[in-house]
């Protein structure tokens, strides 16, 4: 017969340091601007807005390269349609401000 | 890749994606939970995960976080819970449900005789366990001091870290799967995975040859403990002098193929241009690559923080460490004049080739004013440290001679 002592044990030893493994609530979010939110529909399905908020300032051609980048590499779902709001969005809003 | 429980996770991921999304920011951290690396754009949170102190934070889904600097002039070897982490893809860290022993097991399989699958304590109980310590550096470490800069990881320097790691020989593994005649490479994939099924997976290959050196491990234990959920827990690749891109996490699946593998993070990501330095004119695009592979030789001053003040005849121990792919570190040489003069180091206790090794030397600042104080390493096979930075499109392989500026009062 087991006693209600050993029942438990058996618990404590089936618990795991895991369990308590949670990661922080994310709060990184896009800055406003043009179409923000084609980019956020895009964009943060795969990955936080923090991926674009610590680049450097890039110019319009290095954003354009990293959408397609995202688009043919990483086979991103994103609409053709979509990807000149992408990239004027993150070139006027995280890029360099001179950039033609 | 994951077994199982992934079309769950996929569900579960994607609900917190749009939730905070779309969510008004509300946290604001304060000065003191920030760092800001010395680069434009450079402000990053310093934010506590599990099993870690906090950490710089560059990105937070998937998690990448880097470890402050000062860490290093704590001991030869990095704290678990300060060690640098990097994910890939969406779906990482993988969930911890899927790590218990209950649940976890690799597998081996492709060009073998017998394929494998086998618990991590069958891992620890059927072959010979080991220990070797070695740095881990991610390649993208020091991507942020490019000049031009280039996307990516912003990292400062604290993406590397040095563990006595424990574990099991991937050649003895393999060989009790016995090689088929044809094997050529060999593939690690772990259970962080893309959220999409035609993004490719994060897999990485070897050579046979390599995988048979009685070097690279399949490792359960860093300093004395089992793995930190995000650095790999219950079991990673160690491939000791190569750049942590290899060193898969949660590896759950080998594979031996009797071909060169050609997936995404082998064939196109992680490659550098393919010449004795890894480097081309900044700003250009490299006529030939291959795939990024062995640590060049570093070195740092870590009791030193740029911008300190020091007090003009007072004497100081400098402080630092020195590691390169492999070969071992033969000299490290210290210059209190931005490189003008050079006087040689004391190496510290040897760990191991892979190890870092520490140095110190005694320094007193004579006049005040402003100094450079610089560090050179030369490795056992020669290589050294180039008082130029390289440039490469990616960011890779930074080892310039660095410089702590300080002022003397």
């Amino acid at each position: 017969m087991k006693k209600p002592g050993f029942v438990l044990l058996t618990l404590v030893v089936a618990a795991h340091a895991a369990d308590k493994w949670e990661l922080p609530k994310e709060t990184a979010k896009f800055r406003p601007g043009p179409k923000v939110e084609v980019v956020v529909a895009n964009c943060s399905l795969c990955h936080s807005a923090d991926y674009i908020s610590t680049q450097p300032p890039m110019p319009r051609k290095s954003w354009q390269a990293t959408v397609d980048k995202m688009r043919l590499k990483y086979a991103a779902p994103i609409q053709t349609n979509n990807v000149e709001a992408i990239v004027s969005y993150l070139t006027t809003t995280y890029g360099t401000s001179d950039v033609k | 890749m994951r077994t199982d429980g992934n079309d769950f996770s996929r569900r579960e991921f994607i609900r917190a994606a749009v939730a905070t999304a779309g969510a008004a920011a509300t946290l604001k951290l304060s000065a003191a939970d920030t760092i800001t690396l010395p680069f434009e754009n450079g402000q990053r949170p310093l934010v506590k995960y599990p099993q870690k102190r906090p950490l710089i934070r560059h990105t937070t889904r998937p998690p990448q976080l880097e470890t402050p600097f000062s860490v290093f002039n704590e001991n030869v070897l990095t704290p678990n819970d300060a060690f640098f982490v990097r994910y890939h893809l969406m779906l990482s860290p993988p969930p911890p449900g899927l790590l218990k022993p209950t649940s976890f097991r690799l597998s081996v399989g492709g060009s073998v005789k017998i394929p494998l699958k086998l618990s991590v304590a069958e891992l620890k109980q059927q072959f010979e366990n080991v220990e070797l310590v070695a740095v881990n550096q991610c390649s993208g470490n020091s991507r942020g001091f490019s000049k031009p800069r280039v996307s990516g990881g912003q990292l400062g320097n604290g993406a590397m870290g040095n563990a006595r790691w424990r574990g099991v020989r991937l050649k003895d593994v393999l060989n009790k799967a016995g090689l088929g005649a044809g094997a050529k490479q060999v593939t690690f994939n772990g259970l962080d995975g893309p959220l999409l099924p035609q993004t490719p997976d994060f897999i990485k290959a070897l050579d046979v040859d390599h995988t048979l050196d009685g070097e690279v491990m399949l490792a359960f234990e860093m300093n004395g403990d089992d793995l930190p959920w995000l650095n790999g827990y219950p079991l990673r690749l160690v491939v000791p002098g190569h750049f942590g891109t290899y060193w898969v996490k949660h590896v759950n699946k080998i594979e031996v193929l009797d071909k060169t593998f050609d997936g995404f993070f082998m064939s196109a990501g992680y490659r550098i241009p393919d010449n004795d330095c890894a480097c081309i004119e900044p700003g250009t695009t490299p006529a030939k690559t291959v795939p990024i592979r062995r640590y060049s030789v570093r070195s740092f001053i870590t009791s030193i923080a740029d911008g300190v003040k020091l007090k003009a005849g007072a004497e100081t121990l400098v402080k630092g460490i020195a590691f390169d792919g492999g070969s071992g570190i033969k000299e490290v040489t210290f210059s209190p004049d931005g490189g003008r003069t050079w006087r040689e180091a004391k190496l510290g206790k040897d760990l191991g080739k892979y190890s870092f090794r520490e140095w110190t030397i005694d320094f007193t600042p004579k006049n005040a004013g402003a100094l450079e104080l610089q560090v050179k390493a030369t490795s056992i096979k020669g290589e050294t440290q180039p008082t130029e930075a390289r440039w490469n499109p990616a960011g890779y392989m930074r080892n310039v001679i660095e410089t702590v500026r300080v002022e003397v009062a």
